[in-house]
């Protein structure tokens, strides 16, 4: 950790005055590359790379980037699936980063995580009635209304409370994902990360869920952490968006300033790659970029980008840009607004 | 609230041709696998003989018609007849009833060795496979250790030191045998403790033996029934093998392996075919019926089959 690095705390939406539901403070999680016999370590992959940012209550955080570029992993470490490498991940006023399991009852009740692949994330021996009893079972609520409150809460997320005996794989991958969102909202969470919650899903199902996750929202005043590689989505559901590339934040700003002037390269990539709806809708030129993403265990020095950035300077080769607060909400890692 | 509203009176929520299928496919896990490992010919053919072998194991006092250790010293190594079905033995004992109790023990010693090895492969493969890491590194390697024994030998040289009685037996059985169970079990928790379900199970904060047991273990008992039924079948013929040497269950009680001990002989295979060939067809049906239904079962309880 250096002097020169942005101190977290200041990136507020300058709208705002709210203390942070959620501070990430420098974090990273590196894995490390064993090979041989014996395991050693031969390499580290750096999957998330000192990345910081903050979520208000009440509003949706977006977070896209290509694929491998770390933000799945930057969610699952916030949840404490991954045992964070550095830094701080502040819940509700309390650093949770360094907590053992058995301190964690409190934050595990107010963070959940809805998943990507619907049939994957529901025990398939478990009928859906089970399912979700186990959040109320784990933590020891409500003994003995249990099935009152599965029956609501199945009727809260649209299903009928009527199919609680059924298994998962008697459903389809949108009422899957219906039953996932349930199971994480039994706890009446503050915080819900979604990892990717609808890009397994047909098109026309996942505006569906993303209205139901918009309506919950509404009615039990969640915060999301929204992790997505469709713009169109992140677009719809978020305030706030932050663009990763390979396990960087590279932009983070509200959505108006997001889409109407992006300030960083890998972001003016990103976007004039989205096909437009309409043909006499003005569209950008197109930035094509050169290459391949390089390997997260041999990133590049210097900015991560400057391999296929079509700005690059030599000074991007050598120092690492910092996430600054280039305009009032709009923070950016690039040394073309230094 | 409006929006919600027109979310569940869409439609598409509840997709008519899904809750159709949905209602006929009602608990139908079960019934896809038995369905299944009934088109199997050889497996069912395989159960049958099982049955019939545990039925006549279990009801054996009841079905035999002559106490299996009463020596009739003027019928030794009589033909088979309406009085001694399958012939009698050198001491003149009624085959057929020391078949039926022989099946007891034989049985006995497969499944009880069955349930000490799976206990103990899929508890200590559980654990290696959850935890990962260090403790995964340790008891992989003592199954290495373990199964670098020559198992055959060890047994001969363990009953030759100690008396080998009937759990002492299977007790050498369990201890043998349980690396192979801990090495699938480990390789099943390996891949399922990385799926979404587990994860979300995580992060509701359940503690990790309920992950283990109430999450992992029940998507994992597909394998670890083909491995258990296979494992009994395997046992048997262990066992056969050691009483055949004389070295398992000790002589008077009846196992299909110590009656084919003293079966051995040329005279005794030119003029009582009886006495050899039926302890051993025994041995042969039963270890090729667990095996059939092993087999069976493995095709049934395909997770590539039962999934979604």
């Amino acid at each position: 950790m250096t002097a020169q690095r942005q101190d977290a705390t200041t990136i507020t939406p300058s709208t705002e005055t709210a203390k942070p539901l959620l501070e990430v403070k420098n974090l990273k999680k590196y894995f490390a590359v064993k090979s041989g016999v014996l395991q050693r370590t031969v390499g580290t992959i750096k999957a998330v790379d000192d990345v910081s940012f903050s979520i208000y209550p009440g509003e949706t955080l977006g977070l896209v980037g290509e694929s491998g570029c770390g933000k799945s992993t930057t969610g699952r470490t916030i949840i404490r699936l991954y045992e964070p490498t550095e830094g701080q991940i502040i819940f509700d006023g309390e650093d949770v980063s360094q907590q053992s399991e058995r301190h964690l009852a409190h934050f595990r009740r107010n963070m959940q995580m809805v998943f990507q692949d619907p049939f994957s994330s529901l025990n398939p021996r478990k009928t859906v009635g089970t399912l979700l009893a186990e959040p109320f079972s784990v933590h020891g609520l409500f003994r003995g209304e249990r099935q009152h409150r599965v029956d609501a809460l199945m009727e809260t997320v649209g299903l009928n409370p009527a199919l609680k005996n059924r298994y998962p794989h008697e459903f389809s991958g949108g009422q899957r994902q219906r039953i996932s969102i349930a199971r994480a909202l039994a706890l009446r969470p503050k915080l819900i990360i979604g990892d990717e919650p609808v890009s397994a899903l047909d098109v026309s199902i996942q505006s569906q869920v993303l209205n139901l996750m918009a309506d919950l929202q509404d009615e039990f005043e969640l915060t999301y952490l929204f992790i997505a590689h469709d713009l169109a989505v992140v677009k719809h559901i978020s305030d706030r968006i932050g663009v990763m590339y390979l396990g960087n934040l590279v932009e983070l700003t509200n959505k108006a300033n997001l889409y109407r002037e992006p300030l960083h390269p890998y972001t003016q990539a990103l976007l004039s790659a989205v096909p437009k709806s309409h043909p006499n809708e003005s569209r950008p030129d197109r930035v094509l970029l050169q290459g391949e993403i390089p390997s997260p265990a041999n990133p590049p020095t210097g900015c991560v980008f400057n391999t296929r950035c079509p700005k690059a300077m030599d000074h991007c080769r050598q120092a690492k840009p910092t996430l600054i607060e280039h305009k009032p909400d709009h923070w950016i890692a690039c040394h073309l607004y230094d | 609230m409006t929006s919600m509203k027109t979310i569940l009176e869409t439609p598409a929520t509840l997709p008519p041709d899904n809750s159709a299928a949905g209602m006929s496919s009602h608990r139908s896990l079960l019934r896809v696998i038995v369905a299944k490992f009934l088109q199997n010919k050889l497996a069912v053919i395989g159960l049958i003989c099982l049955v019939l072998i545990i039925f006549s194991a279990l009801f054996a006092p009841w079905l035999a018609q002559h106490d299996p250790n009463f020596q009739n010293l003027r019928l030794r190594l009589a033909p088979p007849s309406a009085d001694n079905w399958l012939g009698t033995d050198h001491l003149g004992r009624d085959l057929f009833s020391r078949i039926l109790f022989a099946g007891r023990v034989s049985l006995f010693v497969g499944f009880s060795a069955m349930l000490g090895a799976v206990t103990i492969g899929t508890a200590l493969g559980a654990i290696a496979g959850y935890y990962g890491g260090r403790v995964d590194a340790v008891i992989m390697r003592l199954v290495d250790v373990v199964i670098s024994f020559p198992n055959i030998f060890l047994l001969i040289a363990l009953v030759a030191i100690f008396q080998p009685t009937l759990d002492k037996l299977i007790m050498v059985f369990a201890l043998l045998s349980w690396t192979g169970t801990a090495r699938l079990v480990r390789g099943e928790f390996l891949s399922l403790k990385q799926r979404e379900f587990v994860l979300a199970a995580r992060t509701l904060g359940m503690s990790p033996a309920r992950i283990i047991f109430s999450q992992i273990l029940p998507n994992a008992m597909g394998p670890i029934i083909v491995a258990a039924t296979l494992a009994v079948g395997a046992f048997i013929l262990a066992e056969s093998a050691l009483s055949f040497l004389g070295l398992g269950v000790q002589p008077p009680t009846a196992t299909w392996g110590n009656m084919l001990t003293s079966a051995q002989g040329v005279r005794i295979f030119r003029e009582a075919w009886w006495y050899p060939t039926f302890p051993g067809l025994m041995i042969f049906i039963t270890v090729l019926s667990f095996n059939f239904v092993g087999d069976g079962l493995r095709d049934a309880l395909d997770p590539k089959v039962l999934e979604r």
